[in-house]
């Protein structure tokens, strides 16, 4: 299953790759990461149809995570990914408005990882 | 002829005195003296006129004229006195001539008389004279009194009206005095409110900023911890010396146990950003009806439970004092409870810590440690106290309570936010007022004023 992780800090693909070690050891994920919105909608391009499941930070500089919501809703209606937004920010105005905006889900952070690793699992 | 110059100038002397401050010290005297003069003209009469007699009635005014020389009262009528003095001294030039020398007295008798009929009417144009000058002497001082007594009235009034003028304006002072003071709590209100309020929003702001690092640190300490267990399991595989392996598995046991004390203190430095963020939370949650009693209680039970898990031999006397005429206040619950929970950790923690040092240093004797709430409502506003007899606070620590991070408890036992978040409840939350009054070494109390509407 192909994941993209779109998050500001650079720091957070090591952190995916130690957290899941064991899974991309597997084979069952494979993790894609994008430091901005921007950068994740040309990966998207350049990777159409691949991608299983997008998780996005709301905060970013540039485009932020709902904007990039948006125009993921917008731009690939057909083969539509999973959109998982992580955020700060955990009140119900956010909450509501990524769901509005055709999120899967919403995780706040810190992210419990196990939590997420279950719902990855539950996907597939 | 003496007759008349002695009597006339009793009678001026008299009537001069009057006007004067010794008038009616001297009435006697003048009244005696013209008793004797007119005894003495009596006498003179009934003796048959002896030419001799001249020489008392001259004795008798050169006696009055000393008399009045001598004292100071009569001052004003010495110099008219004076002027009796040529006659007296003619009367006796012409009677010594007129007994020693009867011849030589009796050829030159008519100028004798003249220059005694020109010292008496010398003595009459001196007492006219001082006579004219008097009265005008006395109109100038009447005019003097009058205007003294107008001065006096107007002089009075004056002082009425400054005295007026001076109450009113020592009244405006006092209300403008009063004014400055109001201004000034208030405006100290205002300084100590927007201290908290950018306080609260700083500590919000900087919370903000620490949380993604402090993730990133409670992340990645975890994931080692996996890792060194990992690395463990991988050791185990391994073909090498039974002694290597021991050695690598220690070091791994300590960079696991190094990863395990980051996660904890990450944990401990998490909660403390979580407690700053609450500070910025918006308001969330409604205000809702609830029974302020019940809920004060059951905090109060929570936060005396909450302590005695930790120390079994602590105690305190709980004391409530509720106010039922309360009923149910629209308040935000949990902030409210987070409020009570707060205040009544800090007393218990208040009359532990007294009881401990009393403890320490002997003197416990009959302190008893109590934990006190009373609440009252009236004129729609609740009122409620949370009060203890414990350590107290000096005015330092007073001044910083309800700041953020302010603590006075050993590190890692408090945060220093619980009363900046309850200043924050009260004030913003509920509109209210958190105020506090202490004793040293005695005793503190939080007075928590909420409108209701």
């Amino acid at each position: 299953m192909k994941i993209l992780v779109v998050d500001d800090e650079e720091d957070v693909k090591s952190l995916f790759e130690q957290k899941f070690r064991r899974e991309i050891r597997a084979g069952q994920f494979e993790f894609s990461f994008a430091f901005s919105g921007e950068e994740a909608l040309e990966f998207m391009q350049n990777h159409p149809s691949e991608l299983v499941m997008i998780l996005s930070d709301i905060n970013m500089p540039g485009m932020s995570g709902i904007e990039l919501l948006k125009r993921i809703r917008t731009d690939h209606p057909s083969a539509p990914p999973q959109v998982m937004m992580i955020t700060a920010y955990g009140d119900s105005a956010n909450h509501d408005q990524a769901m509005q905006l055709g999120a899967n889900d919403f995780l706040t952070k810190p992210v419990n990882f196990n939590e997420l690793k279950e719902k990855l699992l539950n996907i597939i | 002829m003496h007759f008349i110059v002695a009597f006339l100038l009793i009678q001026y002397a008299h009537t001069v005195m009057q006007s004067t401050d010794h008038a009616s010290k001297w009435d006697n005297f003048f009244k005696y003296a013209r008793i004797v003069v007119l005894s003495l003209t009596a006498t003179y009469y009934i003796a048959g006129s002896p030419d001799w007699f001249g020489w008392i009635w001259n004795l008798a005014l050169i006696g009055l004229v000393r008399f009045f020389n001598q004292n100071e009262d009569f001052k004003p009528v010495r110099s008219t006195a004076q002027s009796v003095l040529p006659f007296v001294g003619v009367s006796m030039l012409s009677d010594f001539f007129e007994q020693v020398f009867p011849k030589f007295y009796n050829s030159y008798d008519q100028f004798f008389q003249i220059g005694l009929s020109f010292a008496f009417i010398f003595c009459f144009v001196i007492w006219f004279y001082a006579r004219k000058q008097q009265k005008v002497l006395t109109q100038e001082r009447e005019e003097r009194l009058r205007e003294e007594q107008v001065a006096k009235e107007t002089k009075l009034s004056l002082e009425y009206l400054v005295a007026e003028r001076t109450q009113e304006l020592t009244q405006q002072k006092e209300v403008l005095q009063k004014a400055i003071e109001e201004l000034k709590a208030t405006q100290n209100q205002l300084i100590q409110s927007e201290k908290m309020a950018s306080l609260g929003e700083l500590t919000a702001g900087i919370a903000h900023e620490i949380q993604n690092p402090l993730n990133f640190v409670n992340n990645f300490s975890e994931v080692s911890v996996e890792l060194c267990q990992e690395l463990e399991e991988e050791v185990d595989k391994v073909d090498i010396p039974n002694e290597d392996k021991d050695y690598i598995k220690g070091i791994i046991a300590d960079l696991s146990q190094n990863q395990q004390k980051i996660t904890h203190h990450g944990k401990r430095a998490d909660s403390i950003v979580k407690g700053m963020l609450q500070h910025s939370r918006a308001s969330s949650g409604e205000k809702e009806p609830v029974d302020v009693n019940a809920l004060a209680d059951e905090y109060m039970r929570l936060a005396y439970h909450g302590l005695r898990a930790k120390d079994k031999e602590f105690n305190a006397a709980l004391v409530t004092e509720f106010d039922p005429r309360i009923g149910t206040v629209n308040v935000l619950p949990q902030d409210l409870g987070r409020v009570f929970l707060n205040l009544f950790t800090n007393a218990f923690y208040a009359v532990s810590e007294k009881k401990r040092s009393l403890t320490e240093a002997g003197q416990l004797g009959d302190y008893k440690p109590e934990v006190k709430i009373s609440t009252r409502k009236f004129d729609n506003k609740l009122y409620i106290r949370v009060s203890d007899n414990g350590t107290g606070m000096p005015d330092h620590v007073k001044a910083k309570i309800f700041q953020p991070f302010f603590t006075t408890k050993p590190t890692g036992q408090g945060t220093g936010l619980g009363l900046s978040m309850s200043y924050d409840i009260i004030t913003n939350g509920h509109g209210g007022v958190l105020e506090v009054d202490t004793v040293e070494g005695e005793k503190t109390e939080f007075r928590l004023t909420i409108p209701i509407n």
